[in-house]
Formats: structure tokens, C-alpha cells, sequence
């Protein structure tokens, strides 16, 4: 349990930084395992933390959650502890405050908090020495109570007197305009942002020395984090000590002095952030930072696991650019439309369905003019008197990948809804594979519902809590399959495999439940299922947000292929610009329910015309390292 | 404030122990018993034995004699079975119409869902055996009459907890996702929605069983049960009350015997809750 995989980042330890071991009480720790950067020691060290170990005891088997990291923060520092779900890096974060839990076994060779051993009165160092702001501010702040109340809550245990005025002083400081009606009202009536706001200015009120914040900006749009980001990187300036805990590297990049790996509970590698960005030593490092989806990664592969089906080479120009010329045939045709025959997902068409006695069933879209999938034309929805979506025109061609981008409430969801048919517009229309959509009843809709599929963000409300990953699938696969085949069961589930492997799965998860799965797995058999039906278009809505930046990557990839390979059209909402930028061939850009801007995805990201687009580019935290 | 509790408040909600649980199950394993094999453990509840009328509580009759020398054990024992298939089935009858209603309401738009759910609260209004009462006296008397009033009478409680599942249901992604797959409404209803409706249903009809048995007991009392001789627990407590200033085991005895298989139905059925939903009622 001794052993500690830190990764110096710096060539030569500190000298002063050695004799960790001096004062004779704490077990010796070698050179190598000092983790402090040269220079900072004429610092107070607000925290130092050797060789901590947390687990949390299980019936089945404890978990190890922290395994031995070394951790020192010094006064004025911002350190950032970055990390996938699941490497520890909330749980070393609580630990410093004393709320890892109540069930959390806690060993360290040293455990100092300003300069003192334990143990801790944690009441007293919870706000008077560290501030904690977490994620979502929504649960965090009581609903019940005013943020006024709310801070003046922490003054008043911390015996700290003139509570009006310095409730007034923290929401300004924090920038809350109108800190005086702001104090009054209750969280449910603040936005994202101000709520982030409020609940810094709650963890700030006892003046700590140290502020500690987890994930403080996930939970918001990327306009609202970079303000945050810029109230935190004030703090910093200040002379406030931050340690910020993180999943985004982008958001550490922008903040942080010092930056630790970390990944299984170990730190896998620490050091100042410009050196460890630019020049990543540990593999998994940079397997993380080339995960990063952006504009410099178009076209290349993110993760480094190759997807079953990943035959194309990388770079491959969309189909969409080429459109396809094809045979002028009759596009109203809409009730004809067979259902797809072809069990084998990969194999050519084999058409048993034949429309007028000639062309194969499955391609409808291929005989299209240009081969529009769909078109949204002034489609418009309101209830009452709030217009979510107006006005927007949308067209999706064959093989094409559409991005559209928003944050929060723009709307882009809605429209999501809209072209899946379950939600009528207002006004306007959708035609899908060149027949109307929109305006029809279900029972007319039912014959091509097929070829159009959702994938959603949360795939583990998406699937029936009861049934496993085989009938799952094998639910979507089209009934023809049985009935081709005459050893009915085999058929299907050759089928439901040949579909796991194609998103790199193996057969072994047939019969789990969803809920014994990992967040990307479940993602790959929501696709894997979308892909069941041979649809011509499958809209993503926000497909990625939930993963981890690996998974997101190999979530990512397996979507490129899919076009590469099918010339399945995608429309893939997402609020995360990075994402559309290296996956997406066009763009449109929603901005309370109207489409700002639309164009190519490098036109519009490199020379946006609309202000808004300007603002929403200009606030994502980019890389600060050139790649 | 921002931070959390230390550790879980150490104030308990009381349960039943371990050891309550258990001694339930085994007094219903025994009623079960005396249900189906009742000669197992008692002997005729029909034999009268003029020379020991109205005798006390001993060693040869554990619960004393009634006013015509039966022993009161022999008929408690015969009657549990009356009392348990007066329960089952009107269970049975009140879950299988809740189900059907409650799922009719919960997939219809407003007006059928409106009438349906007007027509709950309106038999929810009346106090269960008064509702009893009044279609025993449509239906008339006896154990079949009995078994429709108690179905019809309970059947709210599975209607509107079948309605509000049945609107969460249909709500959730995954019934959205096989609209997707081009599925009819019906496969949609019977493949998710009806088989994710029924979780809750098997523990609250346990519970709801006790209540069935206590209203039919209670019905019996008032004479719209099963008619004397029959060992029927509430005809045995009316029989026994004009007696029960000289011979008080006529009727507290049975009368006890009756709250504990109420209480160990209540007591196993929350346990079950418990188990399997893994919420506090």
C-alpha cells in the first residue's frame, strides 16, 4: 500500500522540500515522492498531506478510493486536481474538510491543516479555514431559506458581527447585481450562474483562507462558466488559495499553477500546468489531453481503442460534400415505404421489399433529390404565450453530421422533439425522407419509425429497467428478421451480437441489466440499439455530456464510423461547442428558440458573424497549450 | 449552508425487529395450515356436546365451549378458512378491476381519465363498510355477495396507485424509445407499461388482504356473511355476544385471533415493502 506512482514533474527535487520526514513523526518518504514545485516554500503551507489513504468499507470487498497521494497547498496557490469519475479526487478534496463520510477509514502518515496535525475541530476549520463550493448550487443552497439567510448562516457560526452589511459586501464581491433584492430572494428564483455566485459567496463568508471547489462550473452553460472561471481566477489574483477539483481540462488549464493526474486513486502525474499540458510524460496524461474534442482533433481519432467497425480511414471527407447523383424519382410517395428487411447489419441490401417493383427498400433516402433525410421548414412551438422553438429551418442530408448548438433553455431540445414527431409544432412542418412528418396521426407515422431514431443523454432512463442488453436490442430489430428466419431465436440473436460487436461490445453482456453497466457501455448499447432498425437518421441529444472525456472519445469515434460506414445522418445536439467542432460537418447555433447563425462548422466557429456566436466561442475555456 | 451533516442523524424510525417479522410469518404459515387442512389441528366444529355448554378456557378445550358445547378452538381453526378465501378473492376481484381502471385512467386524455378517477374518489368517500353494507344489500346476503361488496369496495386503492404509475410510466424515455421502433400502442401497453405498473401491486395487496379480511369478519358480525352454523369468525363473535357477561373466551378469543392475522398480514406486508421497494411507507 506504500507505494506511491507520483510522477514527478520536476527534474530536480527541491532540496528544502526533502526532509518531509524530519520532524521524526511521519513515516520517511523518498526523494521521488515529493510532489512540491521549487520556489513556493517561503509560503505558509496550508495543507500537507502525506500518504493518504481513504476506503470505505463494502460488504462486498472495500473500496479503495484514495490510495496514497501526497498533497501540499500553499498559501496563495491554485492547485487543481484533475481526474475522471471514480479516481478519487472528490473524495481527497472532502477529506481535507472532514466529509468523506461517515463510513470513510481515513490513514495518512501525515495529515497537517495550517501547520497543525489532527485532530480537527471540522466545524471550525468548514468555512473558518476552508470554503467548500460544489457542483450544483441548486442542492446545495436550501431551498427554504434566502441566500441572505443563507450566508449570514455562516457569519453567525463563525461569531462574525455587522451580518447586513457584509452579506451585502460578498455578493458584491462575488459580482451579484442588485446584492440587496438578490439577498432576499430564494435559490429557486436566482439563475445558474447567480446561484453559483451566491454559494461562492456563502463559502468566502468566513474569510477562509482556502477555498475548495468541486466541479464548480459543470453544472453550467459555457457563457455562465466563463464567468465564473473569471470570479474564481479574481479570487486567485487576490491572494485567495484555490483547489479545484475538476473532470475538464480545459477549465484547469485557465486557472491552475499546479495541476495533479489523478486515476485510480493514485496521482498518476503532478506539476506546474503549462509544463504537464504541453509535455505530458504519463501516458494516461496524454491519452486524456488527445481525448480533448476540438477543432485541432477534427477528423482524427480521440481514443486510442479502435471500434470494431472502424474501417474507414480517419479524415475522410463527409459523404455530404458529394452528394450523390441520384436517380429523379417520385418523393411522394410517403406510405409505400417498406420496412427494412435486412438482417444482417452490415451487409448490402438484400431488398425483399420493393417498391414499384424496383428499387431496394432500404435507401429511401438515396433516391431523393440531394438526398434530404429531413427538412424542418418555419417550425414553430409554443405553449401559451412562451414560444420555446420559432421559426427554424433545418435540413439534414444523407451521411451528414449536423450540429446544433445552444445552451440551456435555447430551445434545441425542443426542436429534437419536434423532428421526432411526438410533440406537433405549432406551426410549420417536418418532411422526413422526402413525405410529410408532421400533421399525420401515429398509426401513419408507425410504417417509418424505423428510420428514425433518438439517442438520449441519460441511456439509462432509456431502456426498460427489467429487461437485459439482448431483448433490449433485440426489441429493435425489425420483426422481418424473425420471419426470414426460419430458426427464429438464432437469427435474432446473431443479429443482437453482430450489433455489440459493431460498437465494441462483447456478447458477455447479453443478459446484464442496464443498471450493471458503465456509463459508456450503456451509451454503446443505446447506439447499438439505434442501430437496429437501419435508421437513415438518428438525433443525439446531448449523447456525451454524461461521460467521462476517454469514454466521450471512444462515444465519439464509434458515431464517426457509423456515418463513415452507414452514411447514417446524424443530428447531434449538444451544448458543448468543442464536441461539435470536431465531430459536426455544419452548424446551426440556437439562441432562445431562433437560429442564430448557420454554416459550416469551420465557417461559422472561425468567423462568426452573429455577436452571440462571438460570445458563446469566445467563453470556452480552450486548452492555454498549444498541442 | 454548503456543507453536509457529519453522519446520518442516529434517530431511528421504528420497525418491526427481525424477530416480529418472523413470529408474523409463522402465524400466517399457521393460519395458512388451518385454511387448507384444517383437521390437522382441530377436530369437528360442528359437535355440539350438551354437557359442557359455555365451559371456561382447559386443558381439553383451549379457548373454552360455546353455548351449545363446540369447542371455540375447533371453529376459530375451520374458520380461518372461510375468512382467508373471503380475503383472497375479494383481493383478487379489487386488484384485477383497480389494474384494469387504474390503467384505463392512467393511458386516457382528460375526460375518460376524469370520470374514472371522479368515480374512485366518490367510492373512496364512503367508509369501506358502509360501501360493504350497501351492496351487500343490492346483492343480498352470503359469501358470494360479501366477496363482490369487499372487491368492489377496496378496488380504489390499486386504481389510483396504478393510475399515477401508469402516468409516470408513459412518460419514461424507454416507452418514448419504442415508439421509435414503429411498435403498435398495445405492445407498447402490455411489452412496459403494464409489467413496470405492476411493481407495488403484490405488497400492497398483502396488506390489503388483512383489511379485506377485517371488513369481511365485520360484515359477518352484522349477519350479510356466511349464515350459522358455519364457523365464520364474525358470526361467531355476533353468536357469542349474548353470552358475554357469563362466557367472555366466546368472543375475545376469536375476536384476538382475528386482530393478530390482521396485524401479521400488516406487519410482513411492510417488511415486504421494505424489501423490495426500499422506501419507508
Amino acid at each position: 500500500m506504500t507505494d506511491s506512482r507520483v510522477h514527478p514533474r520536476t527534474p530536480t527535487p527541491d532540496p528544502q522540500a526533502l526532509p518531509a520526514s524530519l520532524n521524526g513523526k511521519h513515516v520517511p518518504l523518498t526523494a521521488a515522492d515529493e510532489t512540491r514545485d521549487a520556489g513556493p516554500d517561503a509560503r505558509t503551507l496550508l495543507v500537507s498531506v502525506r500518504e493518504l489513504h481513504v476506503t470505505f468499507p463494502h460488504r462486498r470487498g472495500d473500496v479503495h478510493a484514495v490510495r496514497g497521494i501526497n498533497l501540499d497547498i500553499h498559501q496563495g496557490e491554485c492547485v487543481a486536481i484533475v481526474g475522471e469519475s471514480g479516481s478519487g479526487k472528490s473524495v481527497t478534496a472532502r477529506t481535507l474538510v472532514g466529509l468523506a463520510g461517515s463510513n470513510a477509514q481515513v490513514r495518512s502518515s501525515r495529515f497537517e491543516i495550517d501547520g497543525r496535525p489532527g485532530p480537527f475541530d471540522w466545524r471550525t476549520l468548514r468555512g473558518g479555514f476552508a470554503g467548500l463550493v460544489l457542483q450544483d448550487a441548486l442542492v446545495s443552497l436550501d431551498p427554504l431559506r434566502t441566500i441572505g439567510a443563507e450566508i449570514a448562516e455562516v457569519l453567525r457560526v463563525h461569531r462574525i458581527g455587522g451580518r447586513e452589511q457584509r452579506v451585502r459586501a460578498l455578493l458584491e464581491s462575488v459580482h451579484v447585481p442588485d446584492p440587496d433584492r438578490r439577498a432576499r430572494q430564494h435559490p429557486h428564483q436566482l439563475s445558474g450562474g447567480l446561484r453559483q455566485r451566491a454559494l461562492i459567496a456563502s463559502a468566502l463568508a468566513a474569510g477562509p483562507p482556502l477555498l475548495i471547489a468541486d466541479e464548480p462550473t459543470t453544472a453550467l452553460d459555457v457563457t455562465v462558466q466563463s464567468q465564473i472561471l473569471d470570479l474564481l481566477a479574481e479570487r486567485h489574483a487576490a491572494g485567495e488559495t484555490l483547489l479545484l477539483i475538476s473532470h475538464d481540462l480545459a477549465v484547469v488549464s485557465r486557472l491552475a499553477d499546479r495541476v495533479l493526474v489523478m486515476r485510480n486513486g493514485h496521482i498518476v502525474e503532478s506539476g506546474p500546468t503549462a509544463t504537464l499540458l504541453s509535455a505530458p510524460t504519463h501516458s494516461y496524461t496524454q491519452q486524456l489531453l488527445a481525448a480533448v474534442p476540438s477543432a485541432a482533433s477534427r477528423g482524427r481519432r480521440l481514443s486510442h481503442q479502435p471500434t470494431a467497425s472502424s474501417t474507414t480511414a480517419p479524415n475522410q471527407p463527409a459523404p455530404s460534400t458529394t452528394p450523390n447523383p441520384v436517380p429523379p424519382q417520385s418523393s411522394t410517395t410517403p406510405n409505400s415505404t417498406p420496412r427494412s428487411s435486412t438482417a444482417q447489419t452490415r451487409a448490402p441490401q438484400s431488398s425483399t421489399g420493393v417498391r414499384a417493383g424496383q428499387a431496394p427498400s432500404t435507401s429511401d433516402s438515396d433516391q431523393l433529390p440531394s438526398g434530404v433525410v429531413i427538412e424542418a421548414t418555419g417550425l414553430r412551438k409554443g405553449y401559451g404565450a412562451h414560444i420555446v422553438v420559432d421559426d427554424v429551418n433545418l435540413t439534414v442530408r444523407r451521411g451528414e453530421i449536423v450540429g446544433l448548438v445552444g445552451e440551456s433553455g435555447s430551445g434545441k431540445t425542443t426542436v429534437a422533439q419536434l423532428l421526432f414527431g411526438l410533440t406537433p409544432p405549432t406551426s410549420g412542418s417536418v418532411a422526413f425522407e422526402g413525405a410529410p412528418w408532421t400533421g399525420l396521426t401515429e398509426r401513419r407515422r408507425r410504417p417509418r419509425r424505423r428510420r428514425l431514431q433518438l439517442i438520449s443523454q441519460d441511456p439509462l432512463s432509456a431502456f426498460d429497467p427489467r429487461w437485459t442488453v439482448g431483448r433490449i436490442i433485440a426489441e429493435a430489430l425489425p420483426a422481418s428478421i424473425v420471419d426470414q428466419d426460419t430458426r427464429r431465436r438464432r437469427g435474432r440473436s446473431d443479429a443482437v451480437q453482430t450489433l455489440l460487436e459493431r460498437v465494441g461490445l462483447g456478447a458477455d453482456l447479453l443478459d446484464r441489466y442496464p443498471r450493471q453497466l458503465s456509463g459508456g457501455q450503456r451509451q454503446r448499447v443505446a447506439i447499438a440499439r439505434a442501430l437496429a432498425p437501419r435508421p437513415s437518421l438518428i438525433i443525439c441529444d446531448e449523447p456525451v455530456s454524461a461521460l467521462d472525456v476517454s469514454v466521450q472519445a471512444q462515444v465519439l469515434d464509434l458515431l464517426a464510423d457509423i456515418r463513415d460506414t452507414d452514411g447514417t445522418a446524424l443530428l447531434f445536439i449538444s451544448h458543448d461547442l468543442g464536441v461539435i467542432h470536431h465531430l459536426a460537418d455544419r452548424v446551426l447555433v440556437m439562441r432562445d428558440g431562433v437560429v442564430v447563425e448557420q454554416g459550416p462548422v469551420d465557417d461559422v466557429f472561425h468567423n462568426p458573424q452573429h455577436e452571440y456566436t462571438r460570445a458563446l466561442i469566445d467563453a470556452v475555456p480552450a486548452l492555454e497549450v498549444s498541442r | 449552508m454548503a456543507l453536509a451533516l457529519d453522519r446520518p442523524l442516529s434517530v431511528r424510525l421504528r420497525r418491526p425487529s427481525g424477530a416480529g417479522v418472523f413470529a408474523a410469518a409463522g402465524f400466517l404459515a399457521l393460519a395458512l395450515v388451518a385454511a387448507v387442512l384444517p383437521g390437522l389441528l382441530a377436530g369437528d366444529p360442528l359437535a355440539a356436546d350438551p354437557l359442557h355448554v359455555l365451559e371456561g378456557p382447559s386443558a381439553a378445550h383451549w379457548f373454552g365451549t360455546d353455548q351449545l358445547g363446540r369447542d371455540v378452538l375447533d371453529r376459530v381453526v375451520h374458520g380461518a378458512r372461510h375468512s382467508l378465501l373471503i380475503g383472497v378473492v375479494a383481493t383478487l376481484i379489487a386488484v384485477t378491476a383497480g389494474l384494469l381502471l387504474g390503467l384505463l385512467a392512467g393511458l386516457t386524455h382528460k375526460y375518460a381519465d376524469e370520470a374514472l378517477s371522479r368515480s374512485f374518489d366518490a367510492l373512496s368517500a364512503f367508509p369501506l363498510l358502509l360501501l360493504a353494507l350497501l351492496f351487500v344489500a343490492v346483492a343480498g346476503p352470503g359469501t358470494v355477495g360479501l366477496v363482490v361488496a369487499i372487491g368492489i369496495a377496496t378496488m380504489p386503492h390499486y386504481a389510483r396507485v396504478v393510475r399515477s404509475q401508469t402516468f409516470v410510466v408513459r412518460q419514461a424515455h424507454y416507452v418514448t424509445q419504442a415508439v421509435a421502433f414503429g411498435h403498435s400502442r398495445t405492445r407498447l401497453v402490455l411489452r412496459h407499461v403494464l409489467p413496470n405498473v405492476l411493481g407495488p401491486i403484490p405488497v400492497l395487496a398483502v396488506i390489503g388482504l388483512g383489511e379485506a379480511i377485517l371488513a369481511a369478519a365485520g360484515l359477518s358480525f352484522l349477519g350479510m356473511g356466511p349464515q350459522p352454523p358455519s364457523p365464520e369468525w364474525g358470526a361467531m363473535l355476533s353468536e357469542g355476544r349474548g353470552y358475554l357477561s357469563v362466557a367472555w373466551w366466546t368472543t375475545v378469543l376469536p375476536g384476538v385471533v382475528v386482530t393478530l392475522l390482521v396485524i401479521s398480514l400488516t406487519v410482513v406486508g411492510r417488511h415486504l415493502q421494505r424489501r423490495f421497494e426500499g422506501r419507508h411507507p
